[in-house]
């Protein structure tokens, strides 16, 4: 299949591992920023490939793994509700808030539904009038425009009965926030190549001034993640910290214009909280006071829970990139899909599934990497 | 607005678990870890019996000397009609293909029908017709049914359930607890046709070249295997959870390992297309006319030149190896030649946000 079969290239992926061997002379970590990209080192056990200096940690960039307890209680509410219709992303309703998640909500009564893109749940209320559509939005600057056009066509429309939760999340800010900390090891970024197709990557240029750390846009095949690790091994090994693009076939410097007008004119920058990190200053989006008739944050009157959460999880430091999810004495113990203790286990995009999934076998074989 | 540092909460704390059990969720019928608990802890308890205990596709029951397979299978797809088939080509192949995969020549059908008030007569007809033709190429006769009628809005327009009975040649023992270390496995053909042709046509997806279900009937194709050979251990016919989900219940109850070639795992382009798109793995997606064999070493290449001679197994690959590692386990050599695990899932396969 094409753009996809060269990309998974066993020869050229083995041809770019032997070349990275060769050019590193010390270790170096680095660390691949999206969940798509995690899934697909796991998936296809690129960690085997890469040479004992180079450790791949993983980041906070898993949208269901890092949005807040608080917005999925929020969410199990506004579902609850009679007249009210949920729907999101299929693994959205999987992931436990503080008491339950929304497939228990569905099986006692609730009326949620899995779409594979925002303007479904427009077409359900236009279907629906009886009924108040509420669209639980998270996810990055990738799913942010098709979100934002969704809220735009329903004000043009005049739509009284949708509305959308929106809890999106910026990486630019989450990197700045990863390298602030004094606890931070990582050196070399693989950035997100989605998320980039959308805005670009001249936002990474003042954290490369600022911290002096290698970024490489990267995309989400082995050989698009194997190329992205060869670059910024290069430009470590020569001391170079640039932004570089390795995803070349979808993201340009400048990113996608018309996609960045519709998100600014829908969504606006806030603070946000993110689990496992904590608050990010401007790290959010929000919708725009002029959309407010179509914000259900607004709408809905919730209240703010506070969870009890499990003291064992170590998601806090797998998120940031200072733990392996093999590091947790729960993993694949008491943590597991069925039984998630933290969100990062209950994604595909998450870490800790993601090595649960597909490596468990070898970290019982060699303590993992 | 917050503090304007970015200070990171080094302390995060996670989601209680939740209590498992307290409702039947759509997981439960996934045919993937949530179904298999739904077994173990309250259905096998209930009923312990040493056919049972098999955990096979079919009961196989000894009366006065005759081996009989008996099985039942309900069916729920929707929509009702879709490229390839229809719910009722499928009840029949389902339960036909249920009984094949015990070794077993499929004979008789029952057919039960829930039919939801408001039906049209017409949709009826057609299923009807379509259970009648399907059984008639299989060479299996409907000798008993059922009708009841729930008012509307308790059902989705129709429901059927069909059980089969068939008769178990002499010598012929297939198992899922019978797979050894050094065994073959072997596929019939492509995976992931009926799954991405049912979804394709519920989300209104459309392809350049269509994709159709390859619901069949696999009984025929089992007796030549059969006749081929008698080092089969085992065959399943990786319906709901897919290949990976059928390959790790025979890893489960053999108690050994297998090690998968993903290079010889025939996939179609059109169903990788939509499950790239969609964020599936093709290894979890449903087929209604495909089988998986496990056989002896020294027989694997014979019974793979007599699938392939059958044209419901013309595309048959020998795609993996049991081993006496990772018991329970099914692995993968990558086309990267990496290794990494092919693992039941827990529900259904999610599709991804991004």
């Amino acid at each position: 299949m094409k753009y996809i079969d060269e990309y998974r290239d066993g020869q050229i992926a083995r041809g770019l591992a032997a070349e990275i061997a060769r050019r590193v002379t010390r270790p170096w970590v680095l660390m691949e920023i999206c969940g798509g990209q995690t899934h697909t080192l796991m998936r296809f056990g690129i960690d085997e490939m890469l040479p004992a200096g180079i450790e791949m940690v993983h980041g906070p960039g898993c949208p269901v793994c890092v949005t807040s307890l608080e917005t999925i209680d929020k969410a199990i509410e506004i579902a609850s509700r009679p007249n009210v219709t949920l729907v999101s992303y299929g693994d959205m309703l999987r992931v436990p808030g503080s008491r339950t998640d929304l497939f228990h909500v569905r099986a006692n009564g609730g009326d949620v539904r899995i779409v594979y893109s925002p303007t479904e749940a427009l077409k359900i209320a236009r279907a629906n009038p009886e009924r108040h559509i509420v669209f639980f939005a998270v996810g990055f600057e990738t799913t942010a425009p098709a979100n934002a056009m969704a809220v735009w066509l329903a004000r043009r429309e005049g739509l009284k009965n949708f509305s959308m939760l929106a809890s999106h999340v910026l990486v630019p800010p989450a990197m700045r926030a990863l390298l602030s900390s004094p606890r931070n090891r990582v050196q070399g970024f693989i950035g997100p190549g989605h998320v980039c197709t959308v805005m670009g990557y001249h936002e990474y240029d003042d954290l490369i001034r600022e911290f002096r750390v290698p970024i490489v846009v990267g995309g989400f095949e082995p050989v698009d993640l194997l190329e992205a690790i060869l670059m910024l091994v290069t430009q470590l090994e020569q001391g170079r910290a640039e932004v570089e693009n390795q995803y070349v076939r979808s993201v340009c410097y400048e990113g996608n214009l018309p996609a960045q007008k519709i998100l600014a004119e829908v969504f606006e920058v806030c603070d946000r909280k993110w689990r496992g990190i904590g608050g990010i200053p401007e790290s959010g989006l929000n919708i725009r006071a002029e959309y407010a008739d179509f914000d259900a944050d607004k709408i809905f009157q919730t209240e703010n829970v506070t969870a009890e959460e499990s003291p064992e999880c170590i998601s806090a430091e797998v998120l940031q990139g200072l733990k392996k999810p093999v590091d947790c004495a729960a993993f694949a113990v008491r943590c597991t899909p069925e039984n998630p203790l933290g969100a990062p286990m209950v994604s595909s995009e998450g870490a800790c599934a993601a090595y649960y999934r597909y490596r468990r076998h070898a970290v019982a074989e060699h303590g993992g990497r | 607005m917050m503090a304007q540092d970015t200070k990171l909460d080094a302390g995060f704390t996670c989601p209680v678990p939740l209590a498992a059990g307290d409702a039947v969720l759509l997981g439960h019928g996934s045919g993937g870890k949530m179904s298999g608990d739904l077994l173990r802890n309250l259905l096998l308890p209930a009923f312990q019996n040493p056919f049972l205990a098999r955990q096979d596709d079919q009961a196989i029951v000894d009366i006065n000397g005759l081996r009989l397979a008996f099985t039942t299978d309900s069916f729920v797809v929707k929509p009702l009609f879709f490229p390839g088939g229809d719910i009722g080509s499928l009840a029949v192949n389902g339960t036909v293909n249920d009984l094949a995969m015990g070794g077993a020549e499929p004979l008789f059908l029952s057919l039960a029908f829930i039919l939801e008030e408001g039906l049209s007569m017409d949709v009826l007809r057609q299923v009807i017709e379509s259970v009648r033709d399907a059984a008639a190429r299989a060479g299996v006769q409907v000798v008993t049914g059922d009708t009841k009628v729930v008012e509307k809005g308790s059902g989705d327009g129709l429901f059927v359930n069909t059980s089969g009975i068939g008769l178990v040649p002499d010598g012929v023992r297939l198992s899922a607890n019978q797979a050894r270390p050094g065994d073959r496995v072997l596929l019939s053909g492509s995976i992931g046709d009926h799954g991405i042709t049912i979804l394709s046509q519920r989300e209104g997806l459309a392809f350049e070249s269509p994709i159709e279900s390859d619901t069949a009937a696999l009984h025929t194709l089992v007796a030549d295997m059969l006749r081929a050979t008698d080092e089969i251990r085992c065959l399943r016919d990786p319906t709901r959870g897919g290949l990976s989900s059928s390959l790790n219940e025979i890893a489960a109850c053999s108690r050994v390992g297998m090690e998968l070639q993903e290079s010889a795992i025939p996939v179609r382009e059109e169903v990788q297309g939509a499950c790239e798109m969609l964020g599936l793995d093709p290894m979890y997606v449903a087929n209604e006319g495909k089988l998986v064999a496990i056989a002896g070493p020294a027989t694997a290449e014979l019974l793979l030149e007599t699938m392939r001679r059958n044209p419901l197994g013309r595309d048959a690959r020998i795609i993996g190896t049991v081993t006496d590692t990772h018991a329970g386990m099914v692995t993968m050599r990558t086309r990267l030649g990496t290794s990494r695990i092919v693992d039941l899932l827990s529900g259904d396969q999610l599709p991804r946000i991004c």
